[in-house]
């Protein structure tokens, strides 16, 4: 019988934090870049239920909670970013972002 | 059939785990961020499936909810807003691509020595105390989260509120027109 360990889970979650990581730093497009935030954001999550489910304590998911709070305020803040950068640039593109480029 | 009775759960972990990923490598690789998003809805509904998967009932709802329902549309009316024209023109990826790539397999191979040689043991599951509010066992999965939030985590459940409140009103003053 196949059996799902906790390893399991911290492996797909480091995937999806890798996979995250690298879109934040290889991507150009600042839309791209928040999501792959998100991806990152989301990867803990996996994490903290996997070990609430390891120790059977609740803790971990009442911790997940407040994460999926931190990530709807990161995504309504970024988003604003983004419309004043757009309005400041009339791109996206990271590029563009270059006023503090000495 | 009995293998797949007995196996069931895993399979589906690997199934909605594999989709997961492949969404997740779609969101980074794909160049139009319409797609971008698509797999990034994929990528939280596949999540919610393995929150199911690890008896996370109410958080599985959540995230469907808050990432599948809220951020996917805050992010899809962003990505409409913006016009994307000269998207076919501009690189996709930094100039630095090779070096990052190099320095994730390196990240990569050093966390998964630790991740398969890590043992955890089996999971301690009895579900009878997993959920569990007042005192009394077994009583389903949002009343025991209600529970623990409510009594145990009264202070940062509020300190969360007002940091939605705080959130809120920055992006109102972020993309307010000067």
């Amino acid at each position: 019988m196949l059996a799902v360990t906790t390893q399991h889970y911290l492996i797909l979650s480091f995937l999806l934090f890798a996979i995250g990581l690298s879109g934040i730093l290889l991507r150009k497009n600042m839309i791209t870049v928040l999501m792959s935030i998100e991806l990152v954001l989301n990867s803990v999550n996996i994490n903290l239920i996997a070990f609430s489910y390891q120790w059977s304590n609740l803790t971990g998911q009442i911790f997940s909670i407040f994460t999926i709070t931190v990530a709807a305020g990161e995504a309504a803040v970024g988003l604003g970013i983004l419309i004043a950068f757009f309005r400041l640039r009339d791109t996206t593109s990271l590029e563009r972002a270059s006023e503090l480029k000495g | 059939m009995s293998f797949l009775a007995a196996n069931g759960s895993a399979l589906l972990f690997y199934v909605f785990a594999a989709l997961a990923v492949v969404a997740a490598l779609g969101v980074v690789t794909l160049r139009n961020p319409m797609y971008g998003a698509i797999a990034l809805l994929l990528t939280f509904l596949s999540v919610a499936v393995l929150f199911l998967l690890r008896h996370a009932e109410f958080l599985a709802m959540v995230q469907i909810f808050v990432y599948g329902g809220g951020i996917m549309v805050l992010f899809l009316f962003v990505i409409m807003l913006v016009n994307l024209h000269r998207l076919k023109e501009t690189r996709l990826y930094w100039g630095q691509s090779p070096a990052v790539l190099v320095l994730g397999v390196l990240l990569l191979l050093f966390f998964g020595y630790f991740f398969v040689h890590a043992a955890f043991g089996p999971a301690f599951t009895q579900p009878q105390t997993f959920v569990r509010a007042g005192g009394v066992d077994g009583v389903g999965n949002s009343q025991a989260v209600a529970w623990s939030l409510y009594r145990d985590y009264l202070l940062p459940f509020e300190v969360a509120s007002l940091f939605l409140l705080i959130a809120m009103i920055g992006a109102v003053v972020l993309g307010r027109r000067q």
